[in-house]
């Protein structure tokens, strides 16, 4: 369907009135993306009877320099540059209705080292367009022109390992529970049984701010004295995401000043705080040397239904330039939203130099990242020891594993319920690093580790039957023998 | 107390055959293994004393398991840990670290709270080892 370009050039392009928008020049089949272009792959539903190449053309054109109507101001400007251009639509296997778009936008339409411009120039206008039924972007190939233009993660995989003396293993961490309604003497003694036990980090939940119950000072100062207990007790270094979340970037900025002063190591934001929050934030996390922890508060609203929405790669995608450390990237055999091979996609995105295209993961092109540094991804919702195999062959050795229910719901406390989910989590890469089958042996692996640990043995127990097996919303596209010549 | 760094520390000690498998893991993925010890465990310090240089150009654990043991010899009475870097670009760092021998008696740490403005407390971790001079922390030797 990718026939030849319909553009109207000379005086006939600038007439008054009303013009379709493939013939305004933002449908050019013929284009071929330049290295420094940012290019962006939609998922377009037109509305009954609208052609999907004028559908296409139209999402160019207004998340580019396009208006409903021809407007003679253009003349003023480069207007070929500056016009996104549509260059190639695929029907979408298998979904009827439903195309991809692949659009190219020139460097020069972007302000550096902005999510907030990106994304307000990307998914600023075109999603309420009324001759689309819905649309989707599913994926972005940013330049390395654009990345070097962000800091990226503040402190990165690499460093975090190094700060925290940590290596070779996943790291192990917990959400308090219940998320709402401690004390701040009784949250830090949560903090204290978690990260004795065997945990190198506790965190606190997305909508622990500064409430009536527990005000973000009491929370911040029991939780230092928690993690400097433990780590006196373990002889690690501990950590524990301290939400500074906050109403006003002041309020943010005063409470990850006091938990600097503390000595904390991490703090924690939301993704809700919107994207120049975040990358002020960052900024903030690189020059007080914090890790900084993002949980993905809200993303589901638009990320999880196939055909509208912003894919979570791409959000994934903005975090990394945006400057995060951490990022809750999916668990897949957890209790929310996760198909395992669009995770695999997400984790690769967080954590890989150079991302190859990989259709069967949903990952459309090839990225370079340009050595930014690396994303740690963070798996939590619903898992336990007993699936310790299965969650390190999916999600492999960087990553934070967080066992929130699985670490303070065990039958024996707190501190037993860390202990299993760390030995589980040795017994398990000991395994792995002698050669051994962990996936299919890992249920004879754990009970062997549960021989010498009762409180290993006590967890595989109390959760050995539970699974969250519902269909995923938000699958690949594509089977994984599928390929697409670029 | 169970100083637990390392990756298999909430395990039971691992056997110098199960070292050696984790050795062996190392050298295949092309990682230099370096033998370190201390008498200092404090989880800050970075900087343990190297045994020698890390071994590279190694493939067999054996010559790693053999200088362990030499080690063991002199500084039997200390931590001592296996770390393996790996100098491919993006990582340049450990890969993966593990305690193989600690001193019979583990004294741990001391936490002294220091009461500063306000509700604010300085914390300082202790290890009472370090009271005495090097080489005289754990036992009589």
């Amino acid at each position: 369907m990718n026939e030849q370009s319909m553009t109207v050039r000379g005086k006939d392009r600038y007439k008054s009135g009303v013009m379709e928008y493939k013939k305004m020049g933002y449908w050019e089949p013929d284009y071929e993306p330049k290295d420094t272009d940012i290019i962006a792959l939609f998922r377009v539903t037109p509305q009954d009877g609208v052609d999907p190449i004028e559908a296409s053309a139209a999402v160019a054109g207004e998340s580019s320099t396009a208006t409903w109507t021809v407007v003679w101001t253009d003349r003023l400007t480069a207007a070929e540059k500056y016009r996104a251009k549509c260059y190639r639509v695929d029907p979408v296997p298998n979904s009827p209705g439903q195309y991809f778009a692949y659009i190219a936008y020139d460097l020069d339409l972007f302000e550096n080292g902005s999510i907030a411009n990106l994304s307000a120039s990307i998914i600023g206008n075109v999603f309420g367009f009324k001759p689309l039924k819905a649309l989707r972007l599913e994926d972005m190939r940013l330049p390395v022109a654009y990345v070097k233009t962000f800091q990226g993660p503040a402190t990165g995989i690499v460093v975090e390992r190094e700060r925290m003396d940590k290596f070779g293993r996943p790291l192990l961490g917990a959400t308090v529970k219940p998320k709402l309604g401690l004390s701040g003497r009784n949250y830090g003694r949560v903090v204290y049984e978690a990260l004795k036990g065997g945990l190198d980090f506790t965190k606190d939940d997305e909508n622990i701010n500064s409430q009536p119950f527990m005000h973000w000072r009491e929370r911040f100062l029991y939780c230092m004295e928690a993690v400097n207990k433990a780590q006196a007790a373990s002889g690690e270094i501990k950590g524990t995401y301290l939400n500074v979340t906050a109403g006003t970037m002041e309020d943010m900025y005063e409470r990850a000043e006091f938990a600097k002063e503390l000595g904390s190591v991490v703090i924690m934001i939301d993704l809700v705080i919107g994207y120049t929050a975040i990358q002020s934030m960052a900024k903030w996390a690189r020059r007080n040397d914090m890790i900084l922890h993002l949980h993905r508060a809200g993303h589901s609203t638009y990320t999880r239904q196939r055909n509208h929405g912003v894919s979570f790669r791409v959000i994934a995608k903005w975090m990394r330039l945006a400057g995060v450390d951490h990022i809750h990237a999916g668990t897949v055999v957890g209790k929310l939203e996760g198909d395992p091979a669009t995770t695999r996609g997400y984790y690769d995105i967080c954590r890989e130099d150079f991302n190859r295209m990989q259709l069967e993961h949903g990952v459309f092109f090839d990225q370079n990242w340009a050595s930014l540094n690396k994303l740690m991804p963070v798996a939590s919702g619903g898992i336990h020891a007993g699936q310790m195999h299965q969650l390190l062959d999916h999600l492999g050795e960087d990553v934070v594993l967080q066992f929130g229910g699985g670490t303070i719901g065990h039958p024996m406390g707190i501190q037993a319920g860390a202990t299993a989910n760390r030995v589980a989590l040795e017994a398990m890469i000991l395994a792995r690093n002698e050669g051994r089958d962990y996936l299919h042996e890992g249920p004879e692996i754990l009970a062997k580790a549960a021989q010498t640990c009762t409180p290993l043995k006590s967890a595989l127990e109390v959760w050995k039957d539970v699974t969250f097996n519902y269909e995923s919303t938000d699958m690949p596209d594509y089977a994984p023998t599928a390929s697409v010549s670029m | 107390m169970r100083v637990t760094q390392g990756c298999f520390s909430f395990l039971p000690d691992l056997t110098d055959e199960q070292i050696s498998r984790q050795v062996q893991y190392c050298l295949g993925k092309g990682w230099a293994v370096n033998i370190e010890f201390t008498d200092d465990p404090h989880p800050r310090n970075n900087f343990w004393e190297m045994w020698g240089l890390p071994m590279f150009d190694l493939h067999d654990a054996a010559g790693v398991l053999m200088e362990l043991n030499e080690c063991r010899k002199v500084y039997g009475d200390r931590y001592i840990r296996m770390s393996a870097f790996d100098s491919s670009h993006g990582w340049e760092s450990v890969r993966l670290s593990f305690i193989v021998n600690r001193p019979k008696q583990e004294p741990g740490f001391r936490l002294d709270r220091h009461e500063a403005n306000g509700r604010n407390i300085r914390y300082t971790t202790k290890s009472y080892a370090v009271d005495r001079p090097e080489g005289m922390r754990y036992g009589d030797k």
